[in-house]
């Protein structure tokens, strides 16, 4: 063991110190009888959501299904602490109800989706928007009226969806006065695939590698807070003996995930500024990441990482001194590249006061994961179990700009490694023992599951019918709430400054569109 | 003092190219599945258990569909299918990506089911550059993060003169990923009738080989393929980088 992963499995047996810490689930989790869930009128339900959001509870998702008789269920999950409470009423679409969006930005997705597949109304509701034109096709994502600015002097460039480098395809329209950026209006939807459909109505079998195409940069988080749900379902959680194996193993995996992705990010942002030796060294240190994952579970993408029931990584005696050695290894390496960047002339030039995202500002946008916490919102889903024993290091930043988010970047990878580090210092041999098939599902259950990937809070919901099918399955990566994060950040920018700004959120398209 | 800094993280970082492209065999990954000849007992457990619909009997499977993740060989009571870290995978022709039992025959046998043959006319015009031009098209970012990693110094696939480029109009190559949306059919569209002739259409991923996983979505318009059939077929979900690169290696008949 390094004097460093000493340390920090002597800080986590101290941070630990009662039993209950680390017997505490790693991520928020909440199943339930919908049929106890009460019904509530929706005059109530809007008040109750207004009252739960000035006691500080946030909204972490709210989204509706069909229901009896034409009415759509709305279901509303908040999250008081590490507690998951979940408020439903039940509307008429035609009637819908006052619009909560002027009131509370940070809803404005979630009302905008409601509106696009339930057709549920809102009386003067300020962007109804579609979020993702399903089942429309370019030529009618063209004729939206767009926001515009008028004047004289003012002028619109419009880029996309098929961007300049190898990504995901999206449109940004920005709305310029000279290189000033007045405003951006973001618009999605190309990826649509009909993701959350398929995994409410496609075969069973194909639902975990579904998961994991998601956002495919975060099939760990996915499939984590999938597997949750599902063995909460099923009542069918990891047998006793291996349940600690289980979630560490998965806490591995996902700290890998993000430790490979904020490399990603931080080599694109050295390249998007310039700073080559910046955009190289990141860059192959993430292939030495991603190949360790890849020695795991098969996949440098994390694919097969976690399933259902069981320990899905393989990892055995011998191979553990080489996994860890490759994570010391990278350490090293990381800290000589990580100084030149911070200190570099032209990245701080470029990057210091550029895109700021005050924490007023995140907040009202309902901001989660990264991007929340580069502008001083301390938001972490990762709790207890594998994450208090060796502890984990939670880092925030304060000035929401895009250098505290490469910083962020910087801090929080780092403290992944010295986690990383602590974990397999201790002896651990990984046989997959989950089952091939996920376990049946029991009828009448309602399962939301929270887990903290490398962008912010993935959210699952899934809820079974009478005969423990599948009646609803709502997926959503943080991406979906953190794309307005990035149009308000260029207002008052350069334009040329756009990429940087892109990049420093590093948002999924796919995920948004599922 | 950065200067000296930046010194100090070259020296660290020393050589980070892989020698070769065509021999290494990366540790642990997923790839070409290696099917034992014989008879076989046709139980069905592998084709129950395949998530997409990749293994048929008698025992093959159609790369075009498969997402390597291994519950085939987990299912079969006789141990008939490994998974191996074999990355030379991809196929001029749709039909090229069903593997079936390897033939009798040690390594040389092995290497010749596995090189695709080249192209003559495409080796004639690209053999010495290549420029790409990538468009994903309901692609989860597994697909694009893996062909940008093409790029990266690792693999530094520049060194044979293929590259990325940002305009459909330097570009000789589409390089399509993801299961093709309806959103993007217009766009994929355009892209490919910017590019001047002659141009190759190169399908990476079992998204947009097959629909993949996604075969059968709502949210699909695949009539572009039905079209534009591609020159190349890069199997994967996603495909690590060493496959793309063999398989556009192989086409170009470059060593």
């Amino acid at each position: 063991m390094t004097a460093a992963g000493r340390d920090a499995a002597a800080g986590a047996a101290a941070a630990a110190g009662a039993a209950d810490v680390a017997d505490a689930p790693a991520h928020p989790l909440l199943v339930l009888d919908p049929r106890e869930l009460p019904v509530l009128d929706v005059a109530r339900w809007r008040r109750d959501l207004v009252a739960a959001a000035q006691a500080g509870h946030r909204l972490v998702t709210l989204y509706g299904r069909r229901a009896e008789g034409g009415q759509v269920l709305l279901t509303a999950a908040l999250l008081a602490g590490e507690e998951l409470r979940v408020l439903r009423a039940a509307i008429d679409p035609a009637q819908g109800y006052p619009e909560l969006t002027s009131e509370f930005p940070a809803l404005h997705c979630f009302e905008r989706e409601l509106h696009e597949q339930h057709g549920v109304r809102f009386a003067e509701h300020p962007w109804l928007k579609p979020l993702r034109y399903e089942g429309g096709d370019q030529a009618a994502m063209s004729r939206y009226p767009f926001y515009r600015v008028d004047g004289k002097e003012v002028h619109e460039v419009a880029v996309g969806p098929i961007h300049a480098g190898v990504i995901e395809p999206g449109a940004f329209r920005f709305m310029c006065y000279g290189e000033h950026v007045l405003h951006l209006e973001i618009q999605l939807g190309y990826q649509h695939r009909g993701a959350e459909r398929l995994l409410r109505e496609g075969d069973p079998r194909r639902r975990a590698a579904l998961v994991e195409t998601l956002a495919g940069d975060s099939s760990v988080a996915h499939t984590w807070a999938y597997s949750a749900a599902v063995e909460a379902l099923a009542d069918a959680p990891p047998p006793p003996e291996l349940a600690a194996q289980v979630a560490r193993s998965r806490a591995v995996a996902l700290e890998l995930e993000r430790v490979a992705m904020h490399l990603a990010s931080l080599s694109g942002l050295a390249a998007d500024v310039a700073f080559l030796p910046g955009a190289s060294t990141y860059g192959r240190l993430r292939t030495a990441v991603i190949n360790t994952t890849m020695r795991l579970c098969g996949s440098r993408l994390g694919r097969g990482a976690v399933r259902p029931g069981g320990v899905a990584l393989r990892l055995s005696e011998d191979e553990a001194p080489a996994v860890r050695a490759t994570l010391a290894a990278l350490r090293a390496d990381l800290a000589l590249i990580d100084d030149a960047f911070l200190e570099s002339r032209v990245v701080r030039h470029r990057l210091a006061r550029v895109g700021v995202v005050t924490e007023e500002l995140a907040r009202e946008l309902g901001l989660v994961g990264h991007a929340a916490r580069a502008s001083g919102c301390a938001l972490d889903a990762r709790a207890g179990g594998p994450y208090a024993r060796p502890a984990l290091e939670r880092v925030t930043e304060a000035r929401g700009d895009c250098l505290a988010r490469a910083r962020l970047r910087v801090r929080e990878l780092a403290a992944s490694l010295r986690w990383l580090e602590a974990a397999l210092a201790e002896p651990c041999v990984w046989t997959p023992s989950a089952p091939a098939a996920a376990p049946p599902l029991r009828p009448h259950r309602l399962a939301i599951s929270l887990v903290e990937g490398w962008r912010g809070e993935v959210v699952h919901c899934l809820e079974t019918d009478a005969g423990g099918a599948l009646l609803h399955y709502k997926a959503q990566d943080p991406s979906l709430r953190n794309w307005m994060g990035l149009a308000m950040a260029v207002r008052g920018n350069e334009i040329s400054d756009f990429p940087i700004c892109n990049k420093s959120f590093d948002l999924s398209y796919g995920g948004h569109d599922l | 003092m950065s200067l000296l800094k930046l010194l100090g993280v070259r020296r660290a970082q020393g050589q980070q190219a892989l020698p070769s492209l065509r021999e290494a065999r990366p540790l642990g990954f997923h790839g070409r599945p290696a099917l034992r000849a014989g008879d076989c007992a046709a139980c069905d457990a592998c084709v129950a258990a395949c998530p997409t619909g990749a293994v048929s009997l008698p025992l093959a499977i159609d790369l075009g569909r498969c997402t390597f993740c291994d519950a085939c060989a987990r299912a079969c009571p006789d141990a008939r299918i490994e998974l191996t870290n074999e990355v030379r995978m991809g196929a001029t022709r749709r039909e090229g990506l069903l593997v079936a039992a390897a033939p009798p025959g040690g390594e040389g046998a092995r290497a010749a089911q596995t090189r695709i043959r080249a192209d003559r006319a495409l080796a004639r015009r690209f053999g010495r550059s290549l420029k790409l031009r990538q468009v994903s098209a309901g692609g989860c970012n597994a697909c694009e993060l893996e062909l940008n990693a093409v790029a990266n110094v690792n693999f530094d696939l520049q060194r044979h003169g293929i590259e990325w480029v940002a305009s459909p109009r330097h570009a000789d190559a589409l390089v399509l990923s993801g299961a093709l949306t309806k959103g993007m059919r217009d766009a994929v569209r355009l892209c490919w009738d910017a590019m001047p002739e002659p141009k190759v259409l190169i399908a990476v991923g079992a998204c947009a080989i097959s629909g993949g996983l996604y075969d059968g979505a709502a949210g699909l318009d695949r009539s572009f393929l039905d079209e534009i059939p591609p020159s190349l077929y890069v199997p994967g979900c996603p495909p690590h980088p060493l496959t793309f690169i063999n398989a556009v290696l192989d086409l170009l008949d470059r060593p």
